[in-house]
Order: C-alpha cells, then sequence, then structure tokens
C-alpha cells in the first residue's frame, strides 16, 4: 500500500505556502494556476450524476475506491473553483474513508478562503466537501457491510 | 426657461455619492464600486433617516388604534401611497396595493385574477427574457387550470420578436405578462404597443416593472396597463416594501387574496364580508416601516430628476460598452437598440464566475450567473453572463477600475 501524508499535514503544507503570498492577487494567481494544471476529467464522467450542486459553475466529482484508499476526480468549467478543487484532492486522495469524513480542513479557513469567497461560492466550496465525505462515507458502508 | 446646461449642472455626482453611507466603505482593502444595481440599488441616507426615525418615533400598527401614534403612523403609512400614485401617475390611490415586492404582486394577480378568468384552453403569453418571478406563478396557474402559458421569442440582439408576438395573439390569449426592462440584458420593451396589440386581442396586461421603475418615466394611465408591479428595494428605497397597481375596476372585481385582520368589513362563522380596496388585498399588518421610507426614496428620485438619472446613466452605458467592445474576446450580450443601465458581457473561454471573484478581489461587485432568467440564457448558449448595471451615483472612474479589472482577469485566466 502506497503511503501518503496524513491530512493533517499536507493542511499544513497548504497554509504555509500561501504564507508567502503578500496579496490577494498572489494567492488568485496560485490557486488559477493550480486549476490549470488539474488534468481534465474524461468525457465518460462528465455526467449529470456526477455533477455537484450547489456552485455556480458546472462541477463534475468522482470518486475511486481500492485496496482501502479513496481517490478522487474532478472538473470543473471555472477555473478558480478548479483551483480549490485541486488543493482538497491534494489534501483528501488515497486517504481511508474514515480519514476522509474525519478531516479537519482548517485550512480553508487558514488561506482565507472561506471569507475571501462570497457566501454562495463558499457554498460551493462546501457542497463540494460535502460530496467529497459523502463519497467515503458510502464507500465505508458498502465494504462494511461487505466484510461482514 | 431652464436650459440644459442649468439641469446638467444640477447633478452634482459628488453630492448624490455623499447621500448613500455605503459608498465610502472598502471591500477588500479598496474603495466600494457597486455595479449590482439591477440586484438591489443602495440606500440614501434620506431612506436610512426614514427608517430609523419612525421606529423611534412613530412606531404603531395602523388602520387600528385611535391613539395619536397609530394615527401618526397610519398618517405615514398612507403618505407613501399618495406618493406612489403619483410617482407612477395612477388615477386612483386606490389602485395602489403594498406588497413584498414584484414578485408577491405577480402572485397576488396569478392567485386572484388568474384563478377567476383563465380556464382550461386559455392562453397566456409571456416572453423569453422573463424574471423567473414572472414566469414560475405563470406555469402553476396553467398547470392549474390546464391554460397554456405562450412564450414570445427574443432576437439575436436580445429585443422581442414583435412580429411572432403579434402572431401569437388570438381570442385564447386572456393575459400578457412582460418585463418593461430586461434585468440580464438592459433591453427596454415596447410596452405601449404591446399593451395596444393585447388590448386589441381582448387581453389584458401585466407589466414586471421592477427594472424600469427606476429608470423610465413611468405614467401607467398613459400606458394603459391592467397591471403593473415594482420592487422598493431597486429604486433606493427599503427591502420588503413593494407595490402591485392595478385598474381600480380591475382590483374592485378580483377575488381575495389572503385573509386576516385589515382586510376585512366584519366577521362573522356566517361569513364575512371584505373591506374596501386597497385594504382587500392588505391584510395583517404590514411592512409599515420599510413602506413608510419607501416615501423618502421616491421623494429622493422625484427631486434628483429622472430625466437627469437618466442622462447620467446613459453616459455610463455608453462609456461601459465603448471600453469593452475594445477588449478582445469580450462580447457583449443583449444588444439592444433601446437599452437602460445594464451590461452584460461573456469572455472567450473563461468563466463569468471566474471574473466575478477576481474583480470582487478589487472591491468592484457585478452579478454573475443567468439572472434568474435560466430560459434566456439557453438562447444564447452561454451558462451565465458577468453584469454590470448602474444606478445614479456609479461614475465613470469606476467603469474604468471595472475594466482594468476585466483585462487583468483575462491576463490571469487565459
Ligand atoms: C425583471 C425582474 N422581475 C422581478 C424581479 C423580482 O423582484 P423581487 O425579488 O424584488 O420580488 C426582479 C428582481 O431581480 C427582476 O429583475
Amino acid at each position: 500500500m502506497k503511503t501518503v501524508k496524513p491530512i493533517v499535514e499536507t493542511e499544513q503544507e497548504i497554509i504555509e505556502e500561501f504564507g508567502l503570498f503578500d496579496s490577494w492577487d498572489e494567492k488568485y494567481e496560485y490557486i488559477i494556476d493550480l486549476g490549470k494544471k488539474l488534468p481534465t476529467l474524461d468525457e465518460e464522467y462528465k455526467q449529470d450524476e456526477n455533477r455537484v450542486r450547489g456552485c455556480q459553475s458546472t462541477v463534475w466529482l468522482v470518486a475511486f475506491y481500492h485496496d482501502g484508499q479513496v481517490t478522487f476526480k474532478a472538473d470543473s468549467d471555472a477555473v478558480i473553483v478548479k483551483g480549490l478543487i485541486s488543493m482538497l484532492i491534494r489534501v483528501l486522495s488515497g486517504h481511508s474513508p474514515d480519514e476522509i469524513i474525519n478531516a479537519p480542513l482548517g485550512f480553508i479557513d487558514s488561506i482565507g478562503m472561506t471569507s475571501h469567497l462570497a457566501q454562495t461560492r463558499s457554498n460551493g466550496l462546501l457542497a463540494m466537501v460535502r460530496q467529497m465525505k459523502h463519497y467515503a462515507l458510502a464507500f465505508k458502508l458498502k465494504h462494511q457491510s461487505a466484510a461482514t | 426657461m431652464i436650459d440644459a446646461q442649468t439641469i446638467q449642472s444640477r447633478f452634482d455626482i459628488d453630492h448624490i455619492r455623499s447621500q448613500f453611507p455605503i459608498l465610502s466603505r472598502e471591500v477588500k482593502g479598496k474603495p466600494l464600486v457597486y455595479f449590482d444595481n439591477a440586484a438591489t440599488s443602495q440606500k440614501p441616507r434620506q431612506v436610512i433617516d426614514a427608517l430609523v426615525h419612525y421606529y423611534s418615533y412613530q412606531n404603531a400598527n395602523i388602520h387600528r388604534g385611535i391613539h395619536s401614534l397609530a394615527e401618526e403612523a397610519t398618517a405615514a403609512f398612507e403618505d407613501t401611497r399618495d406618493e406612489v400614485k403619483r410617482f407612477i401617475n395612477a388615477a386612483h390611490r386606490e389602485e395602489i396595493i403594498f406588497t413584498r415586492g414584484a414578485t408577491e404582486g405577480i402572485n397576488l394577480v396569478a392567485y386572484t385574477w388568474g384563478r377567476q378568468n383563465i380556464s382550461a384552453g386559455d392562453e397566456i403569453i409571456i416572453s423569453a427574457m422573463e424574471h423567473h418571478s414572472n414566469i414560475v406563478p405563470w406555469q402553476l396557474l396553467c398547470e392549474e387550470k390546464g391554460a397554456l402559458l405562450r412564450v414570445i421569442p427574443v432576437t439575436g440582439k436580445g429585443e422581442l420578436d414583435m412580429d411572432a408576438f403579434r402572431k401569437m395573439l388570438t381570442g385564447k390569449t386572456k393575459l400578457v405578462a412582460v418585463v418593461h426592462v430586461s434585468n440580464a440584458l438592459g433591453t427596454v420593451n415596447p410596452a405601449r404597443e404591446i399593451i395596444t396589440l393585447a388590448h386589441e386581442a381582448g387581453a389584458l396586461v401585466l407589466l414586471d416593472g421592477a427594472q424600469s421603475t427606476v429608470h423610465l418615466d413611468i405614467d401607467v394611465q398613459e400606458l394603459n396597463v391592467d397591471f403593473f408591479v415594482f420592487s422598493g428595494h431597486k429604486i433606493y428605497g427599503p427591502t420588503g416594501a413593494g407595490v402591485l397597481y392595478g385598474k381600480k375596476h380591475l382590483l374592485e372585481e378580483m377575488p381575495v387574496f389572503l385573509g386576516g385582520g385589515e382586510m376585512i368589513k366584519e366577521v362573522s362563522f356566517e361569513g364575512t364580508t371584505y373591506n374596501e380596496l386597497p385594504y382587500k388585498y392588505e391584510a395583517g399588518t404590514p411592512n409599515i416601516a420599510d413602506t413608510v421610507a419607501l416615501k423618502a426614496a421616491l421623494e429622493f428620485i422625484r427631486h434628483t430628476g429622472k430625466e437627469n438619472i437618466r442622462r447620467h446613466e446613459n453616459e455610463l452605458l455608453a462609456y461601459a460598452t465603448e471600453k469593452l467592445e475594445q477588449i478582445p474576446g469580450v462580447r457583449i450580450i443583449g444588444t439592444a437598440k433601446e437599452k437602460i443601465s445594464v451590461i452584460s458581457f461573456v469572455i472567450d473561454k473563461v468563466h463569468p464566475q471566474d471574473v466575478g471573484i477576481l474583480l470582487d478581489n478589487r472591491g468592484v461587485a457585478v452579478r454573475t450567473g443567468h439572472h434568474c432568467a435560466q430560459p434566456l440564457m439557453d438562447i444564447f448558449c452561454i451558462p451565465g453572463t458577468i453584469r454590470a448595471s448602474f444606478a445614479m451615483y456609479n461614475t465613470k472612474e469606476e467603469i474604468d477600475e471595472m475594466i482594468t479589472g476585466v483585462q487583468r482577469a483575462i491576463k490571469l485566466l487565459s
């Protein structure tokens, strides 16, 4: 099994990276860059059932379960949202359902993304987080019941 | 004689801005540039003061008590009705019904006049540029009654297809409910012509004045419109105070809407008789304070002069259009000949939401998305637009700030 960094450690890493920026412009530039770099999702996944509701832009999210680990792939037609998703994937992907369900994700607040994205948009961010945790829970239930 | 020069000089932008306290605040460390006026406008000191004054000195329930406070509060509330009557030039004060806003006014007509007058096979005409609040109430009514909802198409420029409209009008048409000025495109629709054509076909007309009332001179008698609705919060007034105008004979014949106090004459368990207009449609304790303060907003507009405001806003629109057209990749959505105060645009390969976030980061508040007009966005095959909408207190310098922001956003995003 591949080892991944604990969730809180990755969160801390991101907080430190953002600490290097002097201005909001730079933060957004960085997020936009992340968004551009996130690989696009295969067309086959861009279906209604994979759409995350509650975002002004279109966001697709898919989750895979393998060997006790959940991995995420996602895409959006808006690049800032995509950058934010990219960070969430970096933090959560490759962890067990329980770790994902219990992830604090305080980094979103620490890097100022809750206060600096207006209510409607941060709802989009929350909707994404909720959806990721939802997937983790679904995998957990499925594989627990399979084991018993 | 007052010449154009004198009128012009009366419109002192610094003086106007100084009357809107919110304009001196900062957003993200930058001076606020508020370009979301079509969603709601900011409030001048006069309106804020009127609210404070009402609660500090006059608060009482109206139309009930015989004590002095109740009388003063009632008088203040009814004063607003007179001011509204004058503002839209209604023939009678009883034709002014207070609502929460445009949405409630439309629903009131759908539930009362609609329930009484629409039957299976009848047709209601709306347009493809309606706000959701002038779509859904009619959809609900049509579903309930088995009536048909017909939609006037919109051209590529964002104008109503009037030829199509003429062909749609038949003996089956009972109501035409259209927007006066489009919130998503800024198009000013030919209300007078629509009303004449509809009346010739024997149909009534409801005009959604949510966006027009603040910019255009509204004369409901001259328009000969049957129902007209608007929201106080979009015309520099408080939220939760709006108006339904209806021709007196129509309002008299319509069944009641909400039942309760105020709207009754006598109540007994054998039967209840209803109050006369306008109280028949104002059940329960209304939004007294906001309605009282709405008067201050209307007076403020009257004193500033709609003509002056319009000239200023037209200049802003022309300036913003010219500047945006110069930016490669920008496409303006809605290029109607008659347009006012709203500019909607999209940018090649850039999502409106991203631009909205980056503009907000510079203190510039625009609206992004479908503007509650999803069917219209579908026509233009876009998920939404970036919309800047102007008010009397906006300036060309603010537009420059937005343009710089848009240019920078394009650079970052593409
Ligand atoms: C054209 C139009 N109609 C109706 C409405 C609804 O107004 P309110 O939400 O104040 O009831 C709006 C508000 O955005 C509008 O722009």
